[in-house]
This record gives C-alpha cells, structure tokens and sequence, in this order.
C-alpha cells in the first residue's frame, strides 16, 4: 500500500515537449513510472520520448486511460494547464511549475471545489511511492521502500528527510512535497489524513517552513487524529521578518507564521519536534522503538 | 515589488479612488512650485521610500509657507531615512510627495492581502486608523473587521456594509466607502497586487472618505504581465547584493552574522542558516543556487557572499539529487580558484556520485574542508570562523 499513488497509477505528462517536460519525464519513466500520455496543443499526433502527445487533456486520458497528471507547463500558462487537467476526470494533478501569480492559484483552488480532482503543488518536487511510482523532479535513488510517510513544503529539505531514512532502514510509503507557494493545492492535514488511513505507514516525517499558519493547523489535527507517531521539523528559525526566503509563501508577515509559533503548536500538540533537520531519521526510528 | 506612495495614489486616481491632490518632486525648487500649483495655505511634504514608520522618522511635515516646503524638502531629499522598518541604514530620499493638506475627522485603517487560510483576497478594515496595525491586532482584536472575497461570486454589497457598520460610517460615507472598495478589489485584482494598505483612510471634516496615504506591492510572480508597473521599480529601495543576486537567478536574503552559506533548495538553505545558529554561529545571508548549481551559478555565488565584508566562513551545502556531486565539485574548485577566495570553506556535498566529487575536493589542493553530514559541517564552520 501507499498513498495516491502506485505502480497502477498512469500518468499523463502536461508540457512533456518542453526542456524540463522532457528531462523529467524521461527520469520518471527510467524510475519505472507508467508514463502512458503527454500533452502539448499543436504537437498532436508525435511520439516524443517514447511517448504518444495529445493535443488536450481530454483526449489524452479518452485514448489512455491516464488518471494522473504531471505539469511542467511554464507559469504564465500553468493555471490553465491546472483546470484543463480537472476538467478531462483525472483524479490527481502533480504540478511542478514554479512562479505561477497567486491570483492565479486563488481561482484555480476556488475552481477545484466543483471536481473531486486532488491537486499538489505547484512548485513542488512531486510525489513518490518508492519502487513503484516517481511524478516530479525528486532524484529516485534516496528512497527506498519502507513504512514512513513523508510530506514537507521543501525540496532538497525533504530529500535530507528522505535519505535519512533509507539509511536508517525505515525506507518510505509515499513521499508527498506539498510545494512552497501560499496558495497550493493539498496541505499537511490532507496528506497526514491519508498517511493515518495507509496500513503501510507506520510514522510521518513532517516538514515545514515559515509562514502561514498551516502547520499550527495540522498540529491540532494530529493531536485529535493521528494515532501514529510524526517527527516535525520547521525551517526557518533564523529568517528575518518581512523577508522572502526564496518560496513564495515562506515569509513572517505581520508577526505571523514565525517557525518560534509552528514548533510551539507542534510541541503543545505532543509532535516529537527536532531543532535540527540532520536529526529527522533518528528521532522517528527512536519513536518506532518505542 | 513596492511602489512608492505617489506612485499607489496615481494608480488609486485612475481607478476613480479619492485621494489628495499632490505632485511628486526630486529638487525643492520642484517642491515649491508643486505646492504653488496646489495652491491652498497647508502642504504636507512627505519623504518617498519603501518603508513605514516615516512619520515618526520625521519624513511627514506640515508646512505652512512655500519657504517650509523648500527646507522641509531640503532636509529629505538625499538623505537617507531610517525608520523601524527600513533598516539601521536607511533608505535614499530622492523624491519628495507634495499634497495639499487634508482636514482630518477620523482616521481609518484598510488593507486588502491574500488570507492564506482561505485561499481568498480579503480586506481587513479598523476604526483604529494611523496607528500599528499589528499592535492593534495583538491588543484590541475585536477592533479589526475582516472579509474574504469569493473569486467567483466577487465583492458582496453585505461585506461592503459589515466592514462600513464596522467602521462607524455614517449613511454617505458608506456609499463612498462600499464604491471604494469595489474599485480598489478591481485594482487589486488588475495589478497583481499582493498587498494594498491605505493607513490612514481618512474622513475629512466635509464628510468624505479619501485615501490620506497608499501602498502598494506587486506580486513579484505576475511581474511578467504587468509591463507598466514594472517600470515604476525603483531600484534604489532595493538592497544592492539582493538585486545582482536576482539578475543571476539566485536568491540571496543579507543577515547580520558572519558566517555565510551557499545552498540548493530554499527550505535546505533555511535549514542551514538554523543548523549554524544552533552549533553557535551567525548566518550572514540566505542564498538558493537552485537545482542546476553550475559552476558559472557557482562563481556567481562565491562573488556575492564575498561582497560581504562580515563573512569569515564559508559553507557549501549541496544535496545533489538530479544534479551530480562531481560535478557540483568542479565548479566550486574552479568558483574558487578564479574569484580568489581568501576565508575558510566548508563543504558538505550529499547525493548522486558523492564519492567522486569528494575526491576532486580533495585532489584540487584548495584549503576546502569536507564535512561528512550536516550537523558536522555546521560545527566545522562554525568553529572556522572564530578562528
């Protein structure tokens, strides 16, 4: 078992013509992934990398039967992509593409209510279920198989998380990066919901940053719900107020979203926080000894 | 990216908002004859720079006479005025915002941002105008009246009157404020806003309700569609090392410590600067190369943290996932060699072809102290900058 998904999963790659399009996909598909569509308006009707293109998303999942798609599609144009996939019935959408405009995303997320279409990201590195299924930029080798749940806003943050526990043997179930923007599509509560229900999950490495209040929400939502263990982390202890730390949404606005706040609600919410992020894997195989 | 307060009230003025009457200046000859062509017997003269608190910082004046205005706008214009928000520093004057003076009743506060939460724009209104917003959020939370706006249904007449019932107003302020708001949600939307904060928003004696002060963001992800404010970017509000970082694709944050570090991945780069505070060190700065850490990126960055003259350690910390160590390698040993860096370096490399890349480290003969994981490298340069 996993979460989202599996060596079942086909997946439909938005913006597979393009240079990431392209680079990506084919690790994914090298990785094992059953990457059976793309799609490019125009391209119709090539094979590229392998792979048969579409011209929409409708088509592309009538003729192949994808039900998760893949975005690579550039900024200015990723909305769109985002809807076009909810519209054409697939159940998960993985967008990758950084920079889309908020405003952009605002809608888009008022949009997705009317569709059971899940959304993560965008600007994310995607999702993995080790030796069955990689969708984004993750590199394959870290993960290895295993029973922990892994969800973070970061990327290479998230790799530490990840290789940690390949060393330590914990290995993964499905490792989700929920992306850095402040209006995104499946948050922490999402994600622990699903890891609690996996009979394969046996503790959650969970990995937050400054700003918002997310992380505060899924605190409480661990405490009434979570009956397995989770290790929190939140980076950014040491960014200044009123400063962007390179995501969009990691900023401490009006004395809101401080990591002193998130590790606090974390704490009081009896989550086994570490201050350093070296110490992830230790302290969740240390919880499961228990 | 910010806009200075004239240039948010130009935008306010087109799209119908009151706001004063007022001309922006570079000289106080220009001050001068602003205030001639506002005529009237009260002006304020206010300093034009991307930070609040400019009241207190004396960057507001009253002037009474045309010879006020002139050495008001002498004393702020190329100076550098520091408030609580621009930083010990300061921010450069260079231009000056002459308004005819306003007859202030009562002084309202009123912004609009996105509510994170609820993945809406909201607007946050207070009868407590002219004073901290977050203080009086943290004191009085029952004085601050917020309402999300659905993208689809849009601005609702009820969330016009919650907000105006709110704020006291009275029968025709409410009309002016509920058109207010409905031009402002326009604008917001148009502009790619990520926040618009009017505080004060005032009620003259007359009974109006007018926009007293104005500022407005952009959202630096839309930049790419809104061609004509970007024109309005005034880079001399922007910190120097931070907008070079841009035009090379870095993102680069300055700190107060000394220590310096080189990251791929903004959370790992968060990450690090904790990991040195924890082992006892200061961070000078925040900097993502970002996933292709080419040797060019990399002495790019090796460039700007040496422009920095606090830094007396350097930490690399790269986890090569699609990128390779040994690659990743090279280009710091090259970055090295050719900007000539004279401070202790550390660097722990992690992830695809590791061992080779250590190797070079290794072999290139550079003073490069390796580190074997995180939690030592931060105890290495740690202890190599108070050496």
């Amino acid at each position: 078992m996993s979460i989202l998904v599996n060596k079942n999963s086909k997946i439909v790659c938005q913006g597979i013509t393009g240079n990431q399009g392209s680079f990506h996909t084919t690790q994914c598909i090298e990785y094992g992934t059953n990457v059976v569509a793309g799609v490019t308006p125009g391209r119709g009707g090539e094979i590229h990398i392998g792979v048969p293109v579409f011209n929409t998303m409708r088509e592309a999942v009538r003729e192949t039967g994808a039900d998760v798609s893949m975005i690579y599609v550039p900024a200015p144009f990723a909305a769109d992509a985002i809807l076009e996939a909810a519209d054409s019935g697939v159940e998960l959408i993985v967008c990758i593409t950084e920079g889309i405009p908020v405003l952009d995303m605002v809608k888009v997320k008022s949009a997705l209510r009317s569709y059971k279409t899940r959304l993560i990201g965008p600007n994310c590195p995607g999702i993995i279920t080790p030796d069955e299924c990689k969708i984004g930029i993750m590199p394959g080798f870290i993960h290895q198989k295993g029973k922990i749940g892994v969800v973070s806003r970061s990327g290479t943050l998230t790799y530490e998380a990840v290789y940690q526990t390949t060393q330590n043997g914990l290995g993964q179930s499905t490792c989700i990066g929920i992306g850095g923007d402040p209006v995104r599509g499946m948050n922490f509560i999402d994600c622990l919901e699903l890891f609690e229900a996996d009979p394969e999950t046996a503790g959650v490495v969970m990995v937050g940053e400054i700003g918002g209040t997310d992380e505060e929400a899924a605190a409480e939502y661990i405490k009434s719900e979570l009956s397995k263990p989770v290790v929190a982390y939140i980076a950014g202890v040491t960014a200044p107020p009123g400063k962007r730390m390179g995501h969009a949404g990691a900023i401490v606005a009006g004395g809101k979203g401080t990591a002193a706040d998130k590790f606090k609600a974390l704490d009081a919410a009896g989550v086994a926080t570490v201050r350093s992020p070296a110490e992830l894997g230790s302290k969740m195989q240390e919880l499961l000894k228990r | 990216m910010n806009l200075h307060e004239y240039q948010s009230k130009r935008l306010f003025a087109e799209y119908g908002i009151p706001v004063p009457q007022g001309h922006p200046a570079a000289t106080p000859a220009e001050a001068v004859s602003a205030a001639k062509k506002l005529g009237g017997e009260l002006w304020v003269v206010k300093a034009q720079v991307h930070a609040g608190g400019r009241g207190k910082a004396g960057g507001v004046k009253l002037a009474r006479s045309s010879d006020e205005v002139r050495r008001y706008a002498e004393d702020m214009l190329g100076k550098q005025l520091v408030t609580h928000q621009s930083g010990p520093e300061g921010l450069p004057v260079n231009v000056v915002y002459v308004e005819a003076g306003s007859d202030i009743d009562r002084e309202l506060y009123l912004s609009m941002l996105v509510d994170r939460e609820l993945s809406r724009v909201a607007f946050i209104a207070s009868a407590a105008g002219g004073m901290d917003i977050e203080k009086v959020a943290e004191e009085t939370p029952e004085q601050i009246f917020t309402v999300a706006i659905s993208p689809d249904a849009g601005l609702q007449p009820y969330q016009a009157r919650q907000l105006s019932f709110g704020l006291g107003l009275d029968k025709k302020q409410s009309r002016q404020f509920a058109d207010l708001i409905a031009r402002l949600y326009r604008l917001y939307q148009e502009s790619d806003a990520s926040l618009v904060e009017i505080n004060p928003l005032i009620v003259t004696k007359a009974g109006d309700v007018v926009a007293l002060d104005g500022k407005i963001n952009i959202e630096d992800n839309a930049l790419f569609r809104q061609p004509k404010l970007v024109e309005l970017r005034d880079a001399s509000q922007e910190d120097a090392t931070e907008r070079k970082a841009a035009q090379h694709d870095l993102n680069y944050v300055s700190l107060d410590g000394d220590i310096a570090c080189m990251v791929n991945g903004a959370g790992l780069a968060m990450a690090t600067m904790d990991l040195i505070k924890l082992h006892g060190g200061e961070p000078a700065n925040f900097l993502d190369v970002g996933g292709g850490a080419t040797s060019e990126r990399v002495s790019a960055a090796f460039k700007l943290i040496l422009s920095n003259e606090n830094v007396r350690a350097i930490l690399v910390n790269i986890f090569g996932g699609i990128v390779r160590c040994d690659l990743i390698a090279e280009g710091i040993i090259s970055a090295v060699k050719e900007v000539g860096v004279s401070v202790p370096v550390v660097v722990r490399l992690e992830g695809t072809n590791v061992d080779k890349g250590r190797e070079l480290l290794a072999a290139s003969g550079l003073d490069i102290i390796a580190a074997k994981d995180l939690t030592d490298a931060a105890k290495k340069v740690v202890r190599a900058s108070t050496k």
